[in-house]
């Protein structure tokens, strides 16, 4: 029987993954699916506690993270849309307008 | 074990995702990684956020996101290292990433407290979940919403056509309109 620590291992190691798609990747597609994975591991957490507490609270808090997600994911996507029809390519160090 | 399977499963096609240069596969992987997940909620007494993992994550975001993969038809990210660093940033990324893993387990473990197994009583009833979301958390459900609500009109402004051309086709009809006088 797997206890709440296998749960927040797993999901700390889901994160620290999703976190190194956001350091090596260099598209930004796959950036915003590192974070996706990175709000997953949290939710799984959430989950997990809610389990090991016997409440509802962490599944209704999974709830509103997953809403955020999807506002997140069409916002984000349509930048990414917008920056591709001004630059032609998903590459973040093509976007320096901002730089000095 | 099932839980051993499903979080191999998950582990697997999380690093599948971002090994990937193409963003298709990225995309179908993650899909299996959120399968993954599900099965764990299930494992967690928690069926509601099992099946809205499906329906709403794996059904409607990441169809979202395959539709702008394929609406972009990006070219598969150049392998050529960058110019300025070289490989570095991969090798101290993917370092950094590992100790953010080791400190996170650490962190998550020592308050997790004990290591037993889950207590007997859980609360996995749809009828309870719908119950909180309408009475303590009502407030929250409609800010959501408003959410929800911006965040399209956000997306149609950002990714319309034309929505930084209209005002001046405005102002030129105007300008004719005037010399027209």
């Amino acid at each position: 029987m797997p206890s709440l620590n296998h749960y927040l291992v797993l999901s700390a190691i889901l994160f620290a993954i999703g976190t190194a798609g956001v350091f090596v990747r260099r598209n930004l597609i796959t950036i915003l699916l590192s974070i996706e994975i990175m709000l997953n591991a949290v939710n799984l957490t959430f989950v997990a506690f809610g389990r090991a507490l016997g409440s509802a609270e962490g599944q209704i808090i999974v709830f509103f993270v997953i809403t955020v997600a999807a506002a997140e994911a069409a916002v984000g996507l349509a930048i990414i849309i917008a920056l591709f029809r001004h630059h032609e390519s998903l590459n973040p160090d093509t976007f320096t307008l901002l730089k000095w | 074990m099932l839980f051993y399977l499903f979080a191999t499963a998950a582990v697997v096609t999380s690093l599948l995702v971002i090994a990937q240069r193409n963003p298709i596969y990225s995309v179908l992987l993650l899909i299996a990684s959120f399968g993954a997940l599900s099965g764990l909620y299930v494992l967690l007494d928690a069926p509601f956020v099992a099946v809205i993992q499906i329906i709403v994550y794996a059904g409607a975001i990441m169809v979202l996101f395959l539709f702008v993969v394929m609406l972009l038809n990006p070219p598969a990210e150049a392998i050529e290292a960058h110019r300025l660093f070289g490989r570095r940033p991969m090798i101290v990324g993917s370092l950094l990433a590992v100790l953010l893993a080791i400190e996170l387990v650490w962190a998550l473990t020592a308050a997790g407290g004990e290591s037993g197994a889950f207590p007997g009583a859980s609360v996995s009833s749809v009828a309870e979940i719908g119950r909180l979301l309408f009475t303590d958390y009502a407030f929250q459900f409609e800010v959501t919403s408003i959410l929800i609500l911006v965040a399209m009109v956000a997306a149609v402004m950002l990714a319309g056509r034309r929505s930084t051309q209209e005002p001046r086709e405005a102002s030129a009809d105007a300008t004719i309109a005037r010399r027209g006088e």
